[in-house]
């Protein structure tokens, strides 16, 4: 029987159509929008203006705070402006737009394919390292990786846990990241693990990736202490708190941390980022990125430098199929539909869907028959149509104590509702205005 | 026989006499005084328990009038200054009249203005739109055109003109109680003063974008030119984040802002229509074009 | 190009409607249907299909002309309310009463709490009671299972097992010198007997209720339960006293239960949406129908136990809570 986390969950359908496609590294854009804030956190602080060069590497804005990353030049060029333009979010923020000439990388970075093993680095230094390489949470979160890596006095980690999951339909980059990367991806880990000082790694993988789980449990038998966890396939196990209570049975407490059942949870691709930071020195520029949908012509895993448009990785797959209706950022249940195609690339993007205009339609909504279905799907015991009700009615206090900041927005509630009522949407909201109150209360 | 019919009655009335006392012991012991001015206040305010004071209904409205020491801030916009003096009469205390306000909806961006680039397809909320990206134009400011004014007007004063996708208020209905106001996430409603035949002037544009990015996400935005603000003779306007705004306690609505402006964005309303003067003509057509817009519906080339 | 859509996520959605859920429960009842017309005949077919049109022509005349909404007929809740009713009536009531249930069921049971969704009681079963209450000698007088051989007045009626043991247990015979006069257990398991139309089948009953567990369609908690719980009460008092009180597997199988506990008590609308509401409302029907069974005045009591507890459904909704993640930590 495999592993999986007990309440609630949804089983959309895979579609994971680009899983046979190798990554390939797209070629360079022309121009480039950097956004300075790619993270959960304060923003970054651009530290270029109008008219600089910049290499490969690096920094054009710097870290604004703790929880903050620094941000870096994908490309070598001219930065043209520093200016609010539409980013992933919806809304016009500041970027910094760069014109690319050639490829000049700082000397800095080792850009030979050799693997280094050998980890000489103490911990402390890997944890400044992946501070200062801008690394942050890339399953889609974007929490910022040095953060979990700075583990508070009076808190012991037991275990790393690796978050191979990708339980989103249609995305496949971390899949391909660790069929193709994976001897680089587990001294990720052990580089993690050094970090934290645990002697215990769980890599969590979901049973739909056999060839991943096959490669990765390859590798990691060379070491003690890096297990790999084949998991049932269930939305959503890529959560943080589904995944532990998945793979290693603990269940975080409402308001609480992995920190406190004495875990920490990264993502694969982080790993692989990590590796790439501390052995090769080379800051976070570049991801994995999905681009598939059921009407491309090439749906591909590319590895692309963050900045690039989105129209150019779409083309690169194959064009703009007609009658699209919806390209999102992510995946199809918790990704964000994008406003225009111009927008760039972050490290944050984990997948690019297209669907069409048949497929992406909501259907109307009819009265609630109150089947309890969005009570049943829910990973986290709560109680959707209520709390859609209380957000609908503002009724805040109570929305509280129903403990609405506890949803994770999984989206399972809206995707199971037979009376297809945006439950999600009413609570996403609900969630925002309890938060607000709740911090001016501080 | 008769002696059943005695035991009945005296059973019965015995019951209803132990129960008539109970019921009068427990009402005196639970008894909540309550002033008796609380029911006479009440009667007077409007009883339409919007929460345009600030308060969950006229009743809560009624008990804080009665504590209050003198009314200062507390208003009820609904029943306006004869309802609040009435009340104060009743009370011994005095009334702060308050100049009456009617909502404005400042957003002129119809669909043939604002050119549509995206199409919203979540749940029909102002609110969550809001959160969800900046709106179906190049707009991040303007109406969203999802209607949540509308829900929130308990008054029916508030209504989406399909033609537009706006929404537009019916001023005899408007009782200013800022329901909309509030419900209204890119806060675009402001409650105005009224003038007398509910004349206004306003500036119907909240765009705070460079004028080039705003006038390319919308024809008739403000682009913070400063024409209108160098031209008031009453220095009532001030433009801050290349926006324009038109203090109305200063404005003595001369209309010179309205022609001197080049996108059109600011309003008159309720005017009667203008001499030919050397006006550009667009700018008339637009005026007479607002004039009657209470009337009747604007005729658009295309519908939204 | 299209213009994008723009929506918050998620952007799939399961295949799941209100129209699929109802007519999968329709599709469950259908061979629990079809058992009836063989023991009942024509009589089984008019009685629904009046039941079924009554209540849909019903809905859609309130919808259209008194809400001034518009009509959501397609899905077959409507449908899905007549059919129930037709299954907790005598096969030979008059069509003008089951019209009537219809509108009882659908005006004042469903439709005037605001339509699908809001009703708090069982709608097919306040327009059952309804008819009870209003004319007991039609709804107690059932026909026997003779097949299409008689159809109309001549029909033979009799009573129901369960009405045949109270009667001989109040007039002080034993429960076994009872159990010689009532059809076997495997007759009542595969619905040889006199009864409402839909009730008698318990083997196509529970066909159905396992087909719909499967289908996800209802969780197995509430039939499970209920079931359990009656089984439970009477095997005891059958224990106590075996000549008194009849045993749990009589119980079980005759009367309204398995038709009650997998079809009416499972009622989206009317049930609680927890687990652990579901059971305490399960136990609730359970117990509240034995007792009306053994101590009540009525020989069946599922009717009046789901609508009984059907009114504590939204205090249970209130209390009981589903249990929160994060609730149980393990330090492993």
């Amino acid at each position: 029987m495999l592993k999986t986390f007990a309440k609630g969950g949804v089983h959309p359908a895979e579609n994971k159509l680009s899983a046979k496609s190798a990554i390939e590294v797209l070629p360079l854009p022309k121009k480039v929008v950097i956004p300075i804030a790619q993270h959960i956190g304060a923003p970054a602080k651009p530290l270029v203006k109008k008219g600089d060069e910049v290499k490969v590497g690096q920094v054009i804005a710097e870290s604004g705070g703790f929880v903050s990353a620094n941000i870096h030049s994908s490309v070598s060029g001219k930065v043209t402006k520093v200016d609010n333009v539409i980013d992933s979010s919806g809304y016009p923020r500041m970027s910094v737009l760069i014109d690319v000439d050639g490829d000049e990388w700082l000397e800095t970075i080792d850009r030979s394919d050799n693997l280094v093993t050998d980890i000489s680095m103490s911990a402390e230094d890997i944890v400044k390292r992946v501070m200062e390489s801008g690394i942050v949470g890339l399953g889609g979160a974007t929490f910022p990786s040095h953060v979990k890596l700075s583990v508070p006095k009076g808190k012991t980690v037991e275990v790393l846990v690796l978050n191979g999951v990708e339980c989103e339909p249609y995305l496949t980059s971390d899949d391909r990241l660790m069929l193709e990367k994976a001897e680089e991806m587990i001294v990720g880990v052990r580089i993690l693990m050094k970090a934290l000082n645990v002697s215990r790694a769980i890599i969590g993988i979901e049973n739909n990736k056999p060839e991943s789980i096959k490669s990765v449990t390859k590798v990691a038998s060379r070491y003690t202490g890096i297990e790999v966890a084949p998991l049932k396939v269930k939305y959503p196990q890529g959560g943080e708190k589904q995944l532990l209570k998945a793979a290693i049975k603990r269940e975080v407490p409402s308001g609480a941390l992995p920190l406190d059942v004495g875990a920490v949870v990264h993502n694969v691709g982080t790993a692989f980022a990590v590796y790439e930071a501390v052995q090769k020195n080379k800051p976070l520029f570049e991801r994995v990125v999905t681009v598939t949908g059921k009407k491309l012509s090439k749906p591909s895993n590319f590895m692309v430098r963050v900045g690039t448009p989105v129209n150019q990785l779409i083309d690169a797959a194959g064009g703009l199929p007609e009658n699209t209706g919806k390209v999102i950022n992510g995946g199809p249940m918790m990704g964000k539909a994008l406003n225009s195609l111009d927008v760039a690339v972050t490290k944050g993007t984990s997948g690019l869907v297209i669907m069409d205009d048949t497929e992406s339609v909501r259907r109307a909504e009819s009265n609630c028959i109150k089947c309890a279905k969005c009570v049943d799907v829910c990973p986290m015991g709560l109680e959707p149509h209520l709390l859609s009700k209380l957000a609908k009615k503002q009724i805040h206090d109570k929305l509280e104590t129903e403990r609405v900041m506890d949803c994770m927005e999984c989206g399972s509630c809206s995707f199971e509702c037979p009376a297809s009522i945006p439950l999600l949407d009413y609570i996403r909201l609900g969630k925002n205005r309890v938060g607000q109150i709740m911090r001016a209360r501080k | 026989m008769s002696q059943i019919v005695l035991f009945t009655l005296i059973t019965l009335s015995a019951v209803g006499a132990l129960a008539a006392l109970i019921l009068y012991v427990v009402a005196q012991k639970f008894k909540v005084y309550e002033d008796p001015r609380i029911d006479q206040v009440e009667e007077i305010l409007p009883a339409a328990n919007c929460g345009g004071c600030g308060f969950a209904g006229c009743r809560n409205f009624a008990e804080a009038l009665v504590k209050a020491d003198d009314f200062g801030s507390l208003y009820c916009p609904v029943g306006g200054n004869d309802c609040m003096e009435q009340a104060a009469s009743i009370l011994g205390k005095e009334a702060v009249a308050v100049e009456p306000t009617v909502a404005v909806v400042r957003c002129a961006g119809s669909c043939d203005k604002r050119p549509v680039q995206n199409k919203y397809d979540g749940a029909k909320s102002c609110s969550i739109a809001s959160a969800t990206y900046q709106g179906e134009t190049g707009c991040q400011y303007g109406c969203l055109g999802l209607g949540e004014c509308v829900d929130a007007c308990t008054f029916d004063a508030i209504h989406m003109n399909p033609e537009t996708g706006l929404p537009e208020v019916v001023d005899d209905k408007c009782t200013a109680c800022g329901a909309c106001v509030e419900a209204c996430p890119n806060d675009i409603i402001e409650l105005r003063k009224k003038a007398k035949k509910d004349r206004k002037i306003y500036v119907s544009c909240v765009n705070k974008d460079k004028g080039a990015v705003a006038k390319k996400a919308c024809e008739v935005a403000c682009i913070g030119c400063k024409k209108c603000q160098k031209i008031c003779p009453f220095d009532a306007i001030t433009v801050e984040n290349f926006l324009a705004y038109i203090d109305p306690e200063k404005c003595k609505l001369c209309r010179k802002c309205v022609l001197e402006c080049p996108t059109s964005a600011i309003q008159e309303i309720n005017f009667p229509p203008r001499k030919e003067k050397k006006a550009p003509a667009e700018t008339a057509t637009n005026a007479e074009k607002k004039d009657n817009n209470s009337s009747e519906p604007e005729k658009k080339e295309e519908s939204c | 190009m299209n213009l994008l859509k723009i929506a918050p996520s998620p952007h799939v959605f399961g295949k799941k409607s209100t129209k699929s859920l109802m007519s999968g429960v329709i599709l469950a009842l259908l061979p629990a249907w079809a058992a009836s017309v063989y023991y009942f005949g024509w009589g089984a077919i008019v009685i629904s299909l009046a039941a079924v049109a009554s209540c849909m022509v019903f809905e859609y005349l309130i919808q259209r002309y008194l809400m001034k909404q518009e009509p959501t007929l397609t899905d077959g809740s409507a449908a899905l309310t007549g059919l129930l009713l037709a299954f907790n009536l005598p096969s030979n009531l008059p069509i003008w009463m089951v019209v009537l249930g219809s509108l009882v069921a659908i005006g004042v049971a469903k439709m005037s709490f605001g339509g699908l969704g809001n009703n708090p009681f069982n709608p097919a079963l306040v327009g059952r009671v309804f008819l009870l209450i209003s004319f007991p000698v039609q709804m107690t007088s059932w026909p026997l299972p003779t097949g299409f051989t008689t159809s109309g007045a001549d029909v033979v009626t009799g009573a129901t097992p369960l009405a045949i043991m109270k009667e001989g247990l109040k007039g002080g015979e034993t429960v076994s010198a009872m159990m010689d006069k009532i059809p076997s257990h495997m007759e009542l398991f595969y619905g040889h007997m006199g009864g409402s139309m839909g009730e008698i089948a318990a083997l196509l009953l529970i066909i159905g209720g396992i087909y719909m567990i499967a289908r996800k369609i209802i969780t197995w908690h509430i039939p499970v339960i209920l079931l359990g719980t009656i089984a439970a009460f009477t095997g005891i008092l059958h224990a106590v006293n075996p000549e008194a009180y009849a045993g749990p597997l009589f119980h079980l199988l005759t009367g309204g239960v398995m038709l009650g506990a997998i079809y009416m008590a499972t009622d989206y609308v009317t049930s609680p949406m927890s687990k652990k509401g579901m059971a305490i409302f399960a136990i609730g029907i359970g117990v509240i129908t034995v007792v009306i069974r053994v101590f009540g005045a009525y020989p069946e009591g599922i009717s009046f136990a789901i609508l009984i507890m059907n009114a504590f459904v939204p205090l249970i909704n209130q209390y009981i809570k589903p249990k929160r993640f994060g609730e149980e930590v393990k330090h492993g």
